[in-house]
């Protein structure tokens, strides 16, 4: 019942049984949020800043609610409108926080590793929110969670992930949880978007063609379009991927049996998937949002058990 | 060691106890009986398997609730969580809060906070196995007990059950 990390900062330092203690607790959680009364006292002494230097809204709003649920004192920092655009460094901004008796920091930086290296010279126990194009490790567990509440359970089961892998964190942390759990992976998408040794490096296959990955799988883990990490032309246009990549509802009436579609949002709709794929019964893309809040509660209730104000 | 109820001692405090809820409330359409986890719910079962046997076919309203989120020393160290399972209202039922031993009197005072989470009861009652009296350190009674005991700090109370521990008996260590 003990986690072997102080922090979280991805899903590669963790081992498998530190996951199954996580979504095992998000289950004691998300049985919390269905009562009348959606709050416990937990963490009533414990006080946590949420760093947002990239913006937000699920991971944010998130966060937010499972530490109030949780009863913890929450402080919100966003890089705009902060001393951060009068040029103070983020070693400095977070001591400045830490100064007034913060216990834990959740992050999200553009920067990959900005969590490691804060983590390397503060004290406070951190939690990774997203950083860069390297993990973002509760959106992987929720993941996980919610394929668990819909197939039992991952080992054995096989996902697909598709899209733009080579600028997810989200796949990254997906598919260090995945193998870690005994899940098959691969992954699918333009091959300009698929960083090239991916193969060798985690012993996944890598699948150019949609509806093989997808007659392959029996979750649909569909990533989001980066346009905002994208300085080169990957593809000639969104008309173009969408043709290509874009799930729909008539590809997937096509297929031998149903599967799970999944989304970490937002959905660019007509893009990666269509409206009649992501708002079908197929889909449990509100299902993850909901479970994320669980999963957010138990990592932030097993990592304040390292926080000691006693 | 020394054993404070046999198995067959047991099975008849139990009943007793059983008897005694049904005896307090004939009008059981309104009491919900919630167990506490983990070693609660042994005790509960059983209370609940006898008053069901008694008002068969109809049956009890059952509850079990995981007090973990409530402990007042719940940031000391990190306390394995279990199922809560209240698929019910409690709004204006009678609730009896179902424990093995009451010692100190903490968990009860944890559990009547986390009760709360789940509505306003009409009343709440408690129901002990084993009484270790003059242990209290915060003041909450027992409306039915098993069998009440004088112990010291450094003593234990152990109740086994056949489905955990393989017989059934309770013991001071």
């Amino acid at each position: 019942m003990q986690l072997s990390t102080k922090h979280l900062l991805g899903i590669r330092d963790l081992q498998a049984s530190d996951i199954q203690t996580i979504l095992d607790t998000a289950t004691q959680f998300k049985e919390v949020l269905q009562r009348p009364i959606k709050k416990v006292p937990t963490l009533r002494d414990v006080t946590i800043v949420n760093l947002f230097y990239e913006n937000s809204t699920r991971t944010r709003i998130s966060f937010e609610l499972a530490e109030k649920r949780l009863s913890a004192d929450t402080i919100n920092f966003t890089a705009s409108g902060s001393s951060v655009s009068k040029g103070e460094s983020l070693l400095d901004t977070v001591n400045n926080i830490l100064s007034m008796k913060v216990d834990m920091v959740v992050m999200r930086h553009s920067a990959s590793g900005a969590p490691h290296f804060l983590a390397k010279h503060i004290p406070a126990a951190i939690i990774n929110a997203g950083d860069g194009i390297n993990e973002h490790p509760t959106q992987a567990l929720l993941d996980a969670f919610s394929i668990r509440e819909k197939l039992g359970s991952l080992e054995g089961k096989k996902v697909a992930i598709i899209g733009d892998i080579m600028h997810s964190r989200v796949a990254l942390s997906n598919i260090y949880l995945l193998k870690k759990m005994g899940a098959e992976v691969m992954v699918a998408g333009p091959p300009t978007l698929i960083p090239v040794h991916i193969t060798e490096a985690f012993g996944i296959p890598v699948e150019y063609n949609l509806r093989k990955a997808l007659e392959w799988c029996d979750v649909a883990n569909v990533l989001r379009i980066q346009l905002e990490r994208q300085n080169q032309v990957l593809f000639s246009s969104l008309r173009e991927y969408s043709l290509a990549y874009g799930i729909n509802r008539k590809l997937l009436d096509g297929l031998s049996k149903e599967i799970v579609i999944m989304h970490p949002g937002p959905i660019n709709r007509g893009v990666e998937l269509d409206s009649d794929a992501a708002d079908s019964k197929q889909s449990i893309i509100l299902q993850q949002v909901e479970n994320g809040v669980a999963v957010r509660m138990a990592v932030l209730y097993l990592l304040a058990g390292k926080v000691s104000n006693l | 060691m020394k054993t404070i109820l046999t198995e067959k001692e047991l099975a008849i405090t139990i009943q007793r106890l059983s008897h005694q809820l049904l005896e307090n409330h004939l009008a059981y359409d309104d009491l919900a009986i919630i167990g506490i986890q983990p070693r609660g719910i042994f005790f509960s079962n059983r209370i609940v398997q006898q008053i069901n046997q008694q008002i068969a076919p109809e049956k009890i309203t059952y509850g079990k609730l995981d007090i973990t989120f409530y402990r007042d020393d719940v940031r000391q160290g990190l306390h394995t969580l279990n199922q809560t399972d209240i698929p019910f209202s409690i709004e204006k039922k009678t609730v009896i809060l179902v424990d093995d031993v009451l010692y100190t009197g903490r968990t009860v005072r944890a559990a009547m906070d986390a009760l709360l989470a789940f509505g306003r009861p009409a009343k709440v009652e408690l129901c002990i196995l084993i009484d270790r009296r003059f242990s209290r350190e915060v003041p909450i009674q027992a409306d039915y007990a098993g069998r009440s005991i004088d112990t010291i700090i450094t003593q234990k109370v152990k109740v086994l059950w056949k489905e955990r521990d393989g017989k059934e008996e309770v013991v001071l260590l």
